[in-house]
């Protein structure tokens, strides 16, 4: 591997922090699963053997968003859940990301209804729009390596410290 | 089969007025509202009938119909392998119906769907919350004046 073959040659590499600290981010992105209906089933065949999303470092998949990088909204968002998904997405860590897996998540999809929000960018800032209803499970790696690259581009300043005031942190009494 | 929920009826409840037919070999009775629980009573408890399983209780909208709601009970029978649908009729002005939930239990949850669905009131029910739209939702979804893209704002969204 090519980091061996430096360190093996005189010790040392020059990076930048900024480029050191992207490339470990965006390969260990820590999604959280939020399976809400059938696109779900293909986000399970992504973390099974055969497409294996272990290969992309994203094999993590954490079920509290405390840990979470990768947000994969995978499913149906109905007004009632999008409270619950909001929810979910403040309590992760910045920094974080969103992919809208699938028809209903990036648009409403076939649910052109009254209970289905018609697409998730109405209360979420999505970085990808998955298109597929279902998406393929090698869509969603393509997602996620698109993802990848999003982050590799991105510089200490992107993140920096913010006051709580601006985080607008859910208070609940 | 007809004849002996027919006779049972009438034996138990005299004074109640019921209609009859059928479509596909299903048999429909038609009951005024006031007699519904009555009449459930009897087709539940009653030794030849045994109407134990109440697979379903829905509703119609017919919008421009002088009755506008039909309220729909799905029966069987297990002892007598029969299927049987009981229909009572609603107005919109007076739009309520007593509750069946005391003669089945499992009514509780379909009669608060089809209030939350269409609006129709059921008396003396236990629990009558919207069963799947939020509690402070104002409309009644599957009326037929309810648009298919719903109302806008009226069902909040989390802020961005
Ligand atoms: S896009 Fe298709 S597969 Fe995905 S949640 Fe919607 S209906 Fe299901």
């Amino acid at each position: 591997m090519g980091l061996e073959a430096k360190l093996t040659q005189d010790g040392f590499l020059t990076t930048k922090i900024d480029a050191l600290l992207a490339w470990s981010r965006k390969s260990s992105v820590w999604p959280m699963p939020m399976g809400i209906s059938c696109c779900a089933i293909e986000m399970m065949a992504v973390g099974g053997p055969k497409y294996d999303i272990a290969r992309f470092g994203s094999e993590v998949m954490r079920f509290t968003p405390r840990q979470c990088d990768l947000m994969i909204v995978a499913g149906t968002v109905t007004y009632k859940m999008s409270h619950v998904v909001k929810k979910i997405y403040d309590q992760m860590p910045d920094p974080k990301w969103v992919i809208a897996m699938g028809a209903c998540t990036s648009s409403g999809g076939m649910y052109r209804s009254y209970p289905v929000v018609q697409g998730i960018d109405q209360f979420l800032p999505v970085d990808i729009y998955l298109a597929g209803c279902p998406p393929r499970p090698d869509n969603l790696l393509n997602a996620l390596i698109q993802i990848q690259e999003k982050i590799g581009r991105t510089k200490g300043r992107d993140f920096q410290n913010k006051p709580l005031s601006e985080l607008n942190v859910i208070q609940n009494n | 089969m007809k004849e002996i929920i027919l006779n049972q009826l009438n034996a138990s409840l005299p004074n109640i007025q019921v209609e009859t037919s059928e479509f596909k070999d299903e048999l429909t009775i038609q009951v005024q509202k006031k007699d519904i629980v009555e009449v459930c009573k009897v087709l539940k408890n009653d030794s030849e009938l045994k109407f134990i399983h109440c697979i379903d209780v829905t509703a119609i909208d017919w919008a421009r119909r002088k009755d506008r709601f039909t309220v729909v009970y799905h029966l069987f029978s297990l002892k007598n392998k029969f299927q049987l649908v009981v229909k009572a009729d609603v107005d919109e002005s007076d739009c309520n119906i007593d509750t069946v939930s005391s003669v089945w239990r499992s009514a509780n949850w379909h009669e608060r769907e089809v209030y939350d669905m269409y609006g129709i009131t059921f008396n003396f029910h236990p629990d009558l919350r919207r069963m799947y739209m939020p509690e402070e939702f104002e409309y009644h979804p599957l009326r037929k004046d309810f648009p298919v893209l719903g109302i806008p704002g009226s069902l909040p969204l989390p802020k961005k």
